[in-house]
């Protein structure tokens, strides 16, 4: 193949993604995205640079070797770009598709300061599509049992990534969930349309043919506490990835009306119950058909809410969020994908209390219009209310999406525990030691609400939790 | 997999399984439910452990069909499955001594007030039972019942067994009588809870009721069970399912079991049509 210069890079545009079209999408549930063809992947290839000091890795938080998958898609070597990645991300068909990357190796990516970035997110899911597709997954190997048991509690990306990097240096790993299903939010919070459940399944299989056992239907901190792990079921240390799932509630008036949802309930009924197939499944969610159906809140949870409830069938879906879309906290993608599906976004307003009729069913809301003031602790600009402002819109179905808590039923049954004021686990940032004697913490229970990528990083190999816990076992020092 | 070990009718449509579970037997205290889902398509119900046998490692649920769910559950016989049981599920019933506690069970709340009434006694309480049916038929566990109390009594809406009268009429009763009570545990119907608490609490008796919001997943993550108490949201699948009585917002929570109501006729519906069909396609197999 003839090399290009990279002036000739510089010129190809950034492929844009292929997608279902909006109108049509906004009513199914398949994906949104569709994916590159191989010729797409390799000319998109083909923009990238390799600099010889690649910034995207560093903005990438597990420093994917970028640079080098990205030559060997441009060679037409699929498979060896996913083992390339895989090096050092254990499930990039997800994070291609929904790590926020125009704030991570997109954003630090040098064709990004004149022209559109690299679309590294497409290329790490396209080859991992590929190589899912190909049917001919590889499955990493593993050291000879080394006859210690770890034991992971929760089965979202935190727990999986530790698991897995375990597993290979030969632990004995049981992963105990609470749910019914693996994968925690990536099956219960994330929609089809944005992450198909059935390649989350994929890569939890190649998690069980490795050897890791899966315990579902088990909550620790009621069938096991911690501690009855170590001294009852004989675990050597333990990896807490429990996630953030408490949800928060606007704390107004009228929020125990019918027909107003946390995000979770909404998403989980949706996702994990599959209640938009009903009554083929038993699980009912309210109707939206030709309803309105109001969200509350700015990030990716908040999106996803209001896009299922237009696939749901509703009429008018809002955004309804406090400040300005700037300070939205949702991947660009997904407030692009909103837009253009049909979402109203009601932005610096902020509801002031739910209106029911006698019978306890949701009728509309008050919300009144902010303006931003000075920034505040996280940096953005604080929403003040405008006296005087205010308005009601009629809506059938709220799903308040402000964001959720680390669930404290694991701290109440193993009160040693250290925990913040935000009541997240507090561990050593090297370590992800916690305060407590062989326990270990990562993904959301420790940061609160972050992201897939962070989760994974905080559970895997290198500086954090598997490396620490191999550490731990093998010399017995805290 | 859980295997169900034995499975019987204890009166019309009120079934009893022991479901093999040995880590939830070992584990569950009174008070305490499960949550379980029939198979792939099945929705998730919370149902209260009953008793648990920890020789044989299960535990007893006591399922009354009232709906597509609960129905389906009670076609299933010794020897078969249930997909998923999880739990021990809530907070364990706040057992002590109180002196006198008058457990009182209204329709199948008399399952789920059972092991409470248990615990109970044993803590040392003087124990009265008040177990209402609607008729003589659909009284359930009155022997167990009768074992764990100093004084048991049945009551019947139609007088077609025990007292004739509501549980509520007999609690009046009781007071009236002078006695002490120092606790009171009512578990039922929504009506039943709240007319139970109405009576005490002229007199300022402690009162516990066990609300029953449709739930999820039973971990705290969905906050489909909040109930309010005092006029603040709790989450009934890990700050209950037990409350003080006298905080309960009663029309709240019959107000959101409402909320589906339309579904789950058109469920049931379906479910029904569907038995019907397989009834008439065994009995033409049978007739050939
Ligand atoms: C709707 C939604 C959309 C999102 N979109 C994105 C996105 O586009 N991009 C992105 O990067 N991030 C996104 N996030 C955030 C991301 O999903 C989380 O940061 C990530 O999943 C955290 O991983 P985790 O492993 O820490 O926890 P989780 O994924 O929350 O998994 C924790 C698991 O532990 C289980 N568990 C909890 N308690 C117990 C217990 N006591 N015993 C046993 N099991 C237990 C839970 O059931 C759960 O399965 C989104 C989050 C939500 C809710
Ligand atoms: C903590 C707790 C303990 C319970 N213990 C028992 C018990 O020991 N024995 C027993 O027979 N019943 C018990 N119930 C009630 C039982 O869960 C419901 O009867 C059952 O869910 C009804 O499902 P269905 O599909 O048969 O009926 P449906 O027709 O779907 O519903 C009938 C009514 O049941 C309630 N309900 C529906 N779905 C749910 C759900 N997912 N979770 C909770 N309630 C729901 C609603 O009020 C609804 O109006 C308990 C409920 C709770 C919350
Ligand atoms: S894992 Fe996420 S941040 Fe890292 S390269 Fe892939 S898409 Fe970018
Ligand atoms: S910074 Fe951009 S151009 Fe440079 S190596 Fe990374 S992806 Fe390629
Ligand atoms: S059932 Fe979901 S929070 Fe209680």
């Amino acid at each position: 193949m003839k090399q290009l210069t990279p002036k000739e890079r510089m010129k190809i545009p950034r492929h844009p993604m292929i997608e279902q079209d909006p109108t049509e999408r906004s009513r199914n549930f398949k994906e949104v995205n569709l994916g590159y063809t191989p010729e797409l992947a390799i000319e998109e290839a083909q923009r990238c640079l390799q600099c010889p000091k690649p910034t995207c890795v560093a903005g990438c938080p597990v420093s994917i070797q970028i640079k080098d998958f990205i030559a060997l898609i441009a060679e037409g070597d699929f498979i060896g770009a996913v083992k390339k990645i895989k090096e050092d991300n254990a499930l990039p068909a997800i994070c291609g598709r929904v790590c926020p990357q125009e704030e991570q190796c997109e954003e630090a990516c040098v064709v990004g300061k004149r022209n559109e970035p690299v679309a590294i997110g497409y290329l790490e899911r396209f080859v991992a599509d590929y190589e899912r597709d190909s049917g001919k997954i590889d499955i990493p190997e593993v050291d000879r049992s080394n006859g210690k048991k770890v034991a992971i509690v929760g089965s979202g990306p935190a727990g999986l990534s530790c698991a897995k990097d375990l597993r290979e240096k030969g632990y004995e790993v049981t992963v105990f969930e609470a749910l019914h299903e693996l994968g925690g939010v990536l099956v219960y919070g994330i929609p089809e349309f944005r992450l198909p459940k059935e390649i989350v399944r994929t890569e939890i299989d190649g998690l069980k043919r490795m050897g890791v056992k899966f315990e579902t239907d088990t909550i620790i901190g009621r069938i096991f506490t911690v501690d009855e792990l170590f001294k009852e079921e004989g675990f050597d240390a333990v990896f807490l990835g429990v996630g953030a799932g408490l949800p928060w509630f606007l704390g107004i008036d009228g929020e125990n009306l019918n027909g107003v949802y946390s995000a979770n309930e909404f998403l989980t009924r949706v996702n994990l119950m599959k209640a938009y197939k009903f009554p083929d499944y038993d699980s009912p969610i309210l109707d939206c058909k030709d309803r309105n159906v109001a969200v509350f809140g700015g990030g990716n949870t908040a999106m996803d809410a209001v896009r299922t409830s237009l696939r749901l069938g509703a009429k008018n879906a809002y955004i309804i969020y406090r400040r300005s879309e700037k300070e939205m906290p949702a991947r660009v993608e997904e407030i692009k994908h909103a837009k253009e599906e049909g979402v109203q976004f009601m932005l610096l307003t902020n509801p002031v209390k739910f209106i029911g009729d006698e019978e306890g069913w949701l009728k509309g809301v008050e919300l009144i219009k902010m303006e931003l003031g000075e920034p505040d602790d996280s940096g953005r600009r604080r929403p003040i209310p405008v006296e005087g402002s205010n308005f009601t819109v009629d809506i059938d179905v709220a799903v308040v999406a402000i964001g959720n808590g680390p669930n404290p039923l694991i701290f109440k049954t193993t009160p040693e525990l250290e925990i913040s004021r935000r009541s997240t686990v507090v561990v050593d940032p090297d370590s992800m030691k916690t305060s407590k004697k062989g326990v270990f913490a990562g993904g959301d229970i420790v940061t609160g609400g972050a992201t897939v990528i962070l989760a994974m990083g905080a559970g895997r190999a290198g500086r954090k939790a598997a490396a620490a816990i191999d550490e731990y076992i093998q010399t017995g020092k805290w | 997999m859980y295997k169900i070990v034995d499975a019987r009718f204890l009166a019309e449509n009120i079934k009893l399984f022991e479901i093999e579970a040995p880590r939830i037997a070992k584990k569950r205290k009174a008070g305490q439910f499960v949550i379980i889902r029939i198979h792939e398509h099945g929705e998730r119900i919370p149902l209260t452990i009953a008793d648990s046998d920890l020789e044989k490692g299960t535990v007893t649920i006591i399922v009354q069909g009232v709906g597509k769910t609960t129905k389906e559950l009670n076609l299933k016989e010794k020897g078969e499955y249930i997909l998923d049981v999880v739990g021990p599920l809530g907070q364990p019933s706040h057992i002590e001594n109180f002196g006198t506690a008058v457990s009182i069970g209204g329709g199948v709340g008399t399952a789920i007030a059972y092991p409470t009434a248990v615990a109970l006694k044993q803590a040392g309480n003087y124990v009265i039972t008040i177990n209402g049916a609607r008729t003589k038929d659909l009284v359930i566990l009155e022997e167990e019942m009768k074992a764990v109390s100093d004084e048991a009594y049945i009551t019947t809406d139609d007088g077609s067994y025990g007292y004739h009268g509501f549980v509520t009429d007999k609690l009046q009763e009781l007071i009236d009588q002078g006695k002490k009570i120092d606790f009171v545990l009512a578990i039922g119907p929504i009506p039943m809870m709240k007319a139970v608490a109405e009576v005490t609490r002229p007199y300022n008796i402690k009162t516990i009721v066990s609300l029953n919001p449709i739930m999820v997943d039973g971990t705290g993550m969905c906050g489909g069970c909040r109930v309010l108490i005092d006029g603040k949201a709790e989450f009934a699948c890990v700050d209950g399912p037990e409350f003080d009585a006298h905080k309960v917002d009663f029309k709240n929570l019959a107000d959101r079991n409402r909320m589906y109501r339309k579904f789950e006729e058109e469920a049931l519906k379906k479910f029904e049509e569907k038995c019907k069909l397989e009834e008439k396609i065994k009995s033409l197999q049978e007739a050939e």
